[in-house]
């Protein structure tokens, strides 16, 4: 028998020691605050600098239970029949995409998984490139079997924003006259039975800039009674609530709507059980820094009612 | 065996020619014993697209009676067209339990007829034909009626006050802080000898956010130029850099002063956000500008902008019209104006009256959003709660003026 | 002259995207004024891209401060250019995609781009630690409310806003810290976004309406006057 000693990780050494040094500097700082000491900006960032890296270090990371706009989403692909063609557009740059990026592939994993067809686009010229990103870790690497052209096909960028987009609600082939390979749309199989964008079952626009999901709803959501999704950056989230859930089935919002989508996939078939949570990953630092910040908050508000008190504010 | 053989053969042409007269709108893909047989669509009537440039025309059906998402037989519709009576072509499809359909793209010199079928996995069931319709063209589109009202009333209060306040009636425009301090933070630079910082967002000249920062870059820019202080101002959009030249050096000219003025006063660094952030952060720290705007079309950038303004110690007036934002540039910065300050901006700087009366004209179309949004709220909470119909009838009344179908 | 072509312009333009909005006809107007714009701005790639290499030249012939820096500058905007430009290193044809797999263009947007704009993005949690520190203050009333406010989002978005409130019974799921953090983001925060929506919308149309009418013309370099 195991002694419970034996029992311990080196991830709860890691927890317990992130979690021991931070409260204790927290509470070294609280303590100065009380005899009047404002922190320097410096020190703000070397805690938060801590409590984001001890996460990532010692691998500590949480489970979370979908939201149901998050489910929603979910449920929706889940319900959509094999062969159906789904749009995923890449509407974000490199700076965004820790926050995103791990939406778009899980997505991407469920709808190939369940051999539905995707259609890629981006209105974000670096959108590309994390297309790209997309392409060498999940589909390439994961579905070998699935063909370009026929399983999934890479648009590209196309330049003009709202202005494509009016286009493609009608017509996809004068804006995208061919893939990002330069194969004529005629020739696309994917591309037989659908003519502009409302053939497809359903849009799912990932960003959180402009143009975003905004754009998508007003120029091709609502104008074609288009299903359509989104996955954006925490900031933006809020925004989107009130086109849930008439005008966006489904919202995953930040790192936390990611992990939610992520831990939702895995619990639901073994065959995910061992793939790529990098949002999961990525709740670990957030949850800390959050808990770090707050701590900031009340340290700062201790130094401002002992200031107050002794008369150095009015 | 041959007699068997020519046996087969004339029942298999009989069973076909009899399923051919059975009904002569279904055509058969696949004859074998797997083909799921379905119903095809009836009542198919085509007309004439309301509110668009003759090249619309509106197609519904009744769905094929073996439509039902359970059992999942019907995959599709497709929808088959023939022009100026030339023989039937597939135009577009749909998915199931879809029962209608816009089909665009179409002239207004030509005749049009429709057929739509149902699709299973491996049978095609087409409907009968419809009537041959042409295009027609309209002039207005009535269904953007309560639209048009709206902009009507705000635009004719607007230009209302605009000529109230020309013809010299006092109007009063409440206090802007935000803007109130702008003399100060120019007078602040200049008498410490550090340069201004003017940041107009990262949006191009379409988007009016852009067009406000440069309005107020040219009341700024004319102090600087009577202070004779330095501006800095780097842009992330070409053309944003080609007007922002111009506002500062009519400015300079205006001042009399058209020597100091130089084009390196603006300089275009990327249009990448980040990249243009790491340039403006890094200009921030090495020049440690007194006084920072931060005005016009701001994203995630927002607070890494603000709070580098905070660290070196500038005084900053933020303004953008990005709701998200705003709560970052209210805890960085000392002034923030907020949405619609920033368009007011200019107007209220400028103090001419038949400016500030494009101000006043606002407030009539706020006073229409309060009113319809507390007569909404009564109604809606008295229609629901008690049942009242008067009220549900108001309600559904203001839904209906404000929902717009394009 | 100057002035008065670009004012005709912009009332021009401006009543005809209003009309070809109410106007069926006039819809491929309002979308060829769009294009227009983007052709423009395509063509002024070129005057920035100058203005750039301009400015860093002249700064490293002047030896000015920093001027160090230009280099690193004007490389990474040369060898970003030829190798988007010429496709160095794709694997398929000149047609094939810029950021195909083993190209130039795309190892250094991979191994360079990607992780520097990440992490000036990144920068974004160390300034909302400090901007939180000095602005969530409980000064006045207001102030307090921002500060509850922000608690309860910060909670709500960590496991430990689930574990702190577990023990609230379903029926009052509604003060589960995670439901009061969205009953906060959908209701009053967004109440008050949409009224700052409104003034922002009629602003905007009063802003338009001055430079159609001519009455704001700061913006193409005059004094109002």
């Amino acid at each position: 028998m195991l002694s419970p000693l034996m029992a311990i990780t080196v991830q709860d050494i890691g927890i317990t020691v992130s979690l021991v040094f931070i409260l204790l500097g927290l509470a070294w700082l609280a303590w100065r605050s009380f005899s009047g000491k404002e922190v320097d900006r410096r020190i703000i960032f070397l805690f938060i600098f801590f409590s984001v890296a001890m996460p990532v270090i010692f691998k500590i990371s949480f489970k979370f239970k979908a939201t149901p706009i998050v489910n929603a989403l979910y449920e929706k692909i889940e319900s959509l029949p094999n062969n159906s063609t789904v749009l995923i557009s890449y509407d974000f740059d490199p700076a965004m995409a820790p926050e995103v990026q791990p939406m778009a592939d899980a997505l991407s994993r469920h709808c190939l998984s369940r051999d539905i067809k995707i259609v890629y686009m981006c209105l974000f010229p670096t959108g590309q490139g994390q297309l790209e990103q997309t392409f060498s870790t999940v589909v390439r690497n994961e579905f070998p079997e699935k063909q370009d052209g026929i399983d999934f096909v890479n648009l590209g960028y196309k330049a003009g924003g709202e202005g494509v987009l009016n286009v493609i609600v009608t017509d996809f082939e004068k804006m995208f006259p061919t893939d990002v390979n330069s194969v004529p749309y005629s020739e696309i199989p994917i591309f037989d039975n659908i003519k502009s964008c409302k053939n497809l079952d359903l849009i799912i626009s990932i960003g959180g800039g402009r143009p975003g999901i905004k754009e998508w709803v007003l120029f091709v959501g609502d104008p074609g009674n288009i299903p359509m999704a989104a996955g954006v950056a925490a900031v933006v989230a809020p925004q989107l609530y009130p086109y849930y859930p008439n005008q966006i089935l489904g919202l995953l919002g930040g790192v936390k709507g990611a992990a939610e989508y992520e831990n939702r996939l895995r619990d639901s078939d073994p065959k995910f059980a061992d793939m790529p949570t990098p949002a999961t990953t990525m709740m670990g630092p957030q949850t800390l820094a959050h808990i770090v910040v707050m701590s900031f908050i009340i340290i700062g508000n201790i130094l401002f009612f002992r200031n107050r008190k002794r008369g150095e504010i009015s | 065996m041959k007699f068997i053989s020519i046996y087969f053969v004339l029942l298999v042409s009989l069973s076909v020619s009899a399923q051919t007269n059975d009904n002569d709108s279904t055509s058969l893909l696949v004859n074998d014993s797997l083909t799921i047989k379905i119903a095809p669509p009836t009542s198919v009537i085509v007309e004439d697209y309301k509110y668009d440039d003759a090249d619309n025309l509106q197609l519904h059906w009744v769905p094929s009676i073996d439509d039902m998402p359970q059992d999942g037989k019907v995959v599709r519709y497709r929808i088959y067209q023939s022009t100026n009576n030339g023989s039937f072509v597939l135009v577009d499809s749909v998915n199931f339990s879809v029962n209608m359909k816009k089909i665009e793209g179409l002239a207004i010199d030509s005749t049009y007829q429709f057929m739509v079928s149902a699709v299973s996995k491996n049978y095609e069931a087409k409907s009968n034909k419809t009537i041959t319709i042409q295009t027609e063209r309209e002039w207005i589109n009535f269904n953007l009626a309560s639209l048009f009202l709206i902009a009507l009333l705000i635009t004719s209060a607007v230009i209302y006050f605009i000529e109230t306040a020309r013809r010299g009636k006092e109007l009063f425009v409440r206090k802007i802080a935000g803007l109130e301090a702008v003399d100060e933070a120019i007078g602040r630079a200049t008498e410490m000898g550090r340069p201004i910082l003017f940041i107009p967002g990262i949006h191009d000249m379409d988007d009016v956010q852009t067009l406000a920062a440069i309005t107020i870059l040219g009341k700024v820019a004319r102090q600087v130029a009577d202070y004779d202080t330095k501006i800095r101002m780097p842009v992330a959009r070409s053309l944003v850099m080609t007007a922002a030249r111009e506002t500062i050096k009519t400015a300079y000219q205006t001042a009399g002063r058209p020597d100091a003025y130089n084009d390196d006063m603006v300089n275009y660094i990327t249009d990448e956000q980040f990249g243009y952030v790491a340039a403006v952060d890094g200009i921030m720290v090495r020049e440690k500008p007194a006084t920072i705007f931060l005005l016009g079309a701001f994203f995630a950038e927002s607070l890494i902008l603000a709070e580098t303004g905070n660290s070196v110690g500038a005084i900053q007036i933020a303004g953008t019209a990005r709701p998200a934002q705003l709560p970052f540039f209210i805890a960085a910065c000392d002034f923030t104006l907020i949405g619609e300050e920033l368009f007011a901006a200019s107007a209220y700087l400028s103090g001419e009256p038949k400016m500030l009366g494009s101000l006043k004209g606002q407030d009539v179309g706020k006073a229409i959003a309060m009113g319809v949004i507390i007569v909404g709220v009564i109604s809606i909470t008295l229609g629901e709660a008690y049942g009242i119909e008067f009220f549900s009838n108001i309600t559904s009344s203001i839904q209906s003026f404000f929902t717009v179908n394009k | 002259m100057k002035r008065l072509v670009p004012l005709i312009i912009t009332f021009v333009v401006g009543t005809v995207l209003i009309l070809s909005v109410f106007i069926p006809p006039m819809e491929g107007l309002g979308e060829n004024f769009t294009l227009f714009f983007d052709i423009i701005a395509v063509f002024a790639f070129f005057l920035g891209g100058g203005n750039l290499v301009r400015v860093h030249f002249q700064k490293m012939s002047r030896k000015s401060d920093d001027w160090e820096f230009s280099i690193v500058t004007l490389v990474g905007f040369f060898v970003m250019l030829a190798a988007g430009l010429f496709k160095i290193g794709n694997p398929g044809d000149i047609a094939s995609s810029v950021t195909a797999d083993g190209s130039l263009f795309q190892a250094i947007y991979r191994s360079v781009f990607v992780p520097l704009s990440s992490t000036m993005y990144a920068l974004l949690a160390f300034f909302v630690a400090s901007a939180s520190y000095r602005a969530f203050r409980a000064k006045n009333r207001e102030a307090t409310l921002l500060l509850v406010a922000a608690f309860i989002i910060l909670l709500g978005s960590t496991p430990f806003g689930t574990m702190l409130t577990s023990w609230v019974p379903e029926s009052w799921s509604i003060f589960q810290i995670p439901n009061l953090a969205v009953w906060l983001m959908s209701s009053p925060n967004l109440a008050g976004q949409r009224a700052i929506i409104i003034g922002i919308g009629l602003g905007v149309v009063s802003i338009s309406l001055r430079l159609i009418l001519g009455l704001e013309r700061t913006y193409l370099g005059d004094d109002n006057a």
